[in-house]
């Protein structure tokens, strides 16, 4: 039962709203789960704490057996665990290129980086385009696409995604959609979408985890969850 | 005269871009005005000059003084300022209280100084002559000296840009300044690089003192002018560019040496303040500072 991430008892205390109680799941390797609520339902607190930004008040997570409570962000990220923050994680002072190597820059294996870095340039050429440029002359798309190019270069195994359908056109929503199925089969990632576009995430992901008020109100497989009729009205906004 | 002017404006200017370059890093880092900057530059000018002392030899002491303003530049963020914001995170002194801390630690420095050394003015000396170059019968007012505070803090300047511009070092201490916790999830040890800039700060300080202190005499606030000015330079130049710190000392350090030469010592300061009053009601973010506050 410790393969993969294993959140138990999780409890967060962030005034009345956006905190979260007692929250116990567990994504299997290679899994990819959505989780979904409305607007302050708690998923980026929930994510915030397994990456270690913020700390909870009680209960524990663990990835593949390692407790991830009580680890600074940036050790979590050197372990390979991930977390693309909301609103395009890039760092818009600084050049595309730059933000890539960013993804790299602790890495010892300095000839897999520059794989990585070729493998990414090929999976968003549009970030090849535009290598010297500032990253915030990019597109809401495209700074979508180098936070996750520079998550890949990292070479991570558990990718925690808060919400990168945020503000983004239907359009480049499917884009950016299809390119995470694509990733998690092509880098066997395990990954935890945060979204409130659920039906999107649903689509690609293999099980959904819905979250209200801070509480998991209803788990089930993506294609269970879409065909209740409850979940649908009262979730999942169709 | 206007070229004579223009090379002592440029010899001081080099002077408080170093001890602006010293603030910015500071700010950048950890969003911290660093009153104590003197301080820590002085106390290493101090240890500079008791190696002079000791060896006869300028150039043994001046690496080392650098080396000691880079360690009391990060025991001082490990020490206090890291414990500081780790205990005050929230609430109204959250965002000052560091600021305080370092106008006491100042305090603590100067007086631990004068225990030391005492308060007396004591004479650095100088391993470069004080005389002005001369050509034919012209003696300009720049001397070797001069050149070599001119040359030295370029010298700092550069290997900071290079260093900012082209290591990873360099891309984790931006990157940290910018958006620390982006860094953070990015795998940037943000802590550690805080910390490094705190140091290479007090080295850029301990430049300064080591390079200024033999043209005048060194006690425990000889420096505290220069802090001013290179804060004025700060300021002027945007608080969190680098360049913005080199061109804001030079323009300073040019408009001074005018002022001084063609209309009196009287009003150098004051003209000061009018510069930084200018700026800040013209363009608050100074000349190069950059649009946009930091997020979170």
């Amino acid at each position: 039962m410790s393969e993969g991430l294993v959140v138990s008892n999780l409890s967060v205390d962030f005034g009345a709203v956006n905190a979260v109680h007692e929250l116990s799941f567990h994504i299997r390797p290679g899994e990819l789960v959505a989780l979904i609520g409305a607007n302050g339902a708690g998923k980026s607190t929930l994510i915030r704490a397994l990456s270690g930004l913020i700390t909870p008040s009680q209960g524990m997570a663990s990835w593949n057996g390692v407790s991830l409570i009580g680890q600074k962000p940036e050790e979590l990220a050197r372990q390979g665990i991930v977390h693309i923050s909301e609103g395009r994680a890039v760092i818009p002072e600084l050049t595309v290129s730059e933000n890539l190597a960013l993804g790299g820059i602790w890495r010892r294996d300095k000839k897999d980086v520059e794989i990585a870095r070729e493998q990414t340039l090929s999976i968003f050429p549009v970030l090849a385009a535009r290598l010297g440029q500032r990253a915030d002359s990019l597109s809401g798309g495209e700074r979508q696409m180098l936070a996750i190019g520079r998550a890949l270069i990292s070479r991570p195994k558990l990718l925690f995604l808060d919400e990168p359908s945020l503000g983004l056109a239907p359009l480049i929503i499917e884009e950016i959609f299809k390119t995470i199925g694509a990733l998690r089969t092509q880098f066997g990632l395990t990954v935890l979408l945060v979204e409130q576009n659920a039906m999107s995430a649903l689509r690609i992901a293999d099980r959904g985890l819905i979250l209200n008020l801070g509480a998991l109100v209803a788990s089930g497989t993506s294609d269970e969850l879409i065909a209740d009729p409850q979940l649908r009205s009262a979730y999942l906004g169709i | 005269m206007f070229i004579d002017t223009l090379l002592i404006g440029l010899s001081s200017g080099a002077i408080y871009s170093l001890m602006a370059l010293a603030l910015v890093l500071v700010w950048r880092s950890t969003r911290v005005i660093n009153f104590a900057q003197s301080g820590q530059a002085v106390l290493s000018t101090y240890i500079g000059y008791e190696i002079t002392l000791r060896t006869h030899n300028y150039w043994v002491s001046l690496p080392i003084a650098i080396i000691a303003g880079a360690l009391l530049g990060s025991s001082i963020d490990l020490l206090f300022i890291r414990v500081l914001t780790k205990r005050v995170k929230s609430g109204p002194i959250a965002e000052i209280a560091p600021v305080i801390a370092t106008l006491g630690l100042l305090g603590l420095i100067q007086s631990l100084i004068g225990l030391i050394w005492g308060n007396a003015f004591l004479q650095y000396p100088s391993p470069l002559s004080a005389k002005g170059f001369t050509f034919g019968t012209h003696t300009i007012p720049f001397s070797p000296q001069n050149s070599m505070i001119v040359l030295s803090s370029a010298a700092v300047l550069a290997v900071f840009g290079i260093i900012f511009k082209y290591t990873d070092l360099g891309l984790a201490l931006r990157a940290a300044s910018f958006q620390p916790e982006i860094a953070q999830l990015a795998g940037v040890r943000v802590a550690r690089v805080r910390n490094i800039g705190w140091a290479f700060a007090g080295s850029a300080g301990a430049v300064a003192g080591a390079v200024i202190t033999p043209t005048s005499t060194l006690s425990p606030n000889s420096l505290d002018l220069l802090f001013v000015s290179g804060f004025i330079a700060a300021v002027i130049g945007g608080l969190d560019s680098l360049i913005g710190a080199v061109v804001g000392g030079v323009v300073l350090g040019v408009g001074f040496s005018f002022i001084l030469q063609y209309i009196g010592s009287s009003v150098t300061f004051l003209m000061g303040f009018i510069i930084l009053m200018i700026v800040l009601l013209v363009r608050p973010r100074g000349i190069f500072g950059s649009k946009v506050g930091r997020h979170a």
